[in-house]
């Protein structure tokens, strides 16, 4: 079970930047081979001032914070019952490689289902850009299985 | 496909057709996404929490769902894209990923699709569903 007070709960923003290297290895991993996301030319072609990140990088980026399970721990969250049940993004402009981004987490509600087998923990996280403008807005929805109770999923 | 800016509901992308999930491909994503999570990568560490096998990062195959629309959409062009997590995607899986307009829209000046994705394996079990926002180019 977690506990339901920490809904509100916002977590230290911290900051890190999108790494052109980084970028081609994960568009490697995913099979992604269209010259856009791995070539500066072909992204200044396309209008990009570097290399864009592709669509789901910006979760990749949160989990490179500085200490990328303070979340976890300060739920208490046992990582072997975690699944992650869903996630969302919300883009108010492209980002790029060599940018700075600052992520700020927060615990948006903690619900159980399923006779409590079933612990749904929402977080929201908000990026930011070096201005403080909006990059993008990220919804995650784990789900804990509590323990006891395993035959349900 | 037609031109972006003939999109209509009822339209479908191509679909995208991946290669059979590798577990050379699960530890490079776990490098390369940052979740090093063992039970993704480690055989040994998956039985003692109860799995028959490593399986993959749900994150990954959302990816590989983004490819489908930055296959067809620039990637400026995106305004949401949102995803639930089905089923688990073990190894040798063979995945197929599609979407399909459901909504043709005016947000804020801007013409806008809706369109509906899912992830689905060779025997039709649906491993993610999801959505997406595109804008469109003006006609």
């Amino acid at each position: 079970m977690v506990d339901r007070s920490l809904i509100g709960l916002t977590m230290e923003p911290f900051t890190v930047e999108a790494e052109k290297g980084r970028l081609r290895f994960f568009a490697r991993a995913i099979g992604e081979t269209d010259p856009v996301f791995v070539d500066e030319e072909a992204a200044r072609a396309a209008g990009h001032p570097s290399l864009p990140l592709p669509p789901t990088f910006l979760f990749s980026m949160e989990l490179d914070g500085p200490e990328p399970f303070a979340f976890f721990h300060r739920l208490g969250i046992d990582f072997t019952r975690l699944l992650h049940g869903e996630q969302s993004f919300t883009y108010h402009r492209p980002a790029h490689a060599g940018e700075k981004l600052t992520f700020t987490a927060r615990v948006a509600d903690i619900f159980d289902k399923k006779g409590g087998a079933l612990t749904f923990v929402v977080r929201e996280t908000k990026v930011t850009d070096t201005a403080g403008a909006p990059v993008a807005d990220l919804g995650t929805v784990l789900v804990i299985r509590n323990p006891g109770l395993e035959s349900v999923r | 496909m037609k031109p972006l800016h003939d999109l209509a509901v009822g339209d479908a992308l191509p679909a995208l057709e991946l290669p059979p999930v590798t577990r050379a491909q699960l530890a490079l994503f776990a490098g390369a996404s940052g979740d090093h999570n063992s039970i993704h990568i480690d055989i040994d560490y998956a039985r003692a929490a109860g799995q028959p096998d490593v399986f993959a990062h749900g994150m990954l195959v959302m990816a590989e769902l983004g490819r489908l629309l930055t296959a067809h959409f620039p990637v400026g062009a995106l305004r949401g894209f949102s995803t639930r997590f089905a089923a688990i995607t073990r190894v040798h899986d063979q995945l197929t990923c599609r979407g399909s307009v459901v909504a043709v829209e005016e947000v804020g000046g801007e013409r806008r699709a809706r369109l509906e994705l899912a992830v689905t394996d060779r025997a039709g079990e649906i491993k993610l569903v999801g959505a997406a926002t595109v804008a469109l180019p003006s006609s």
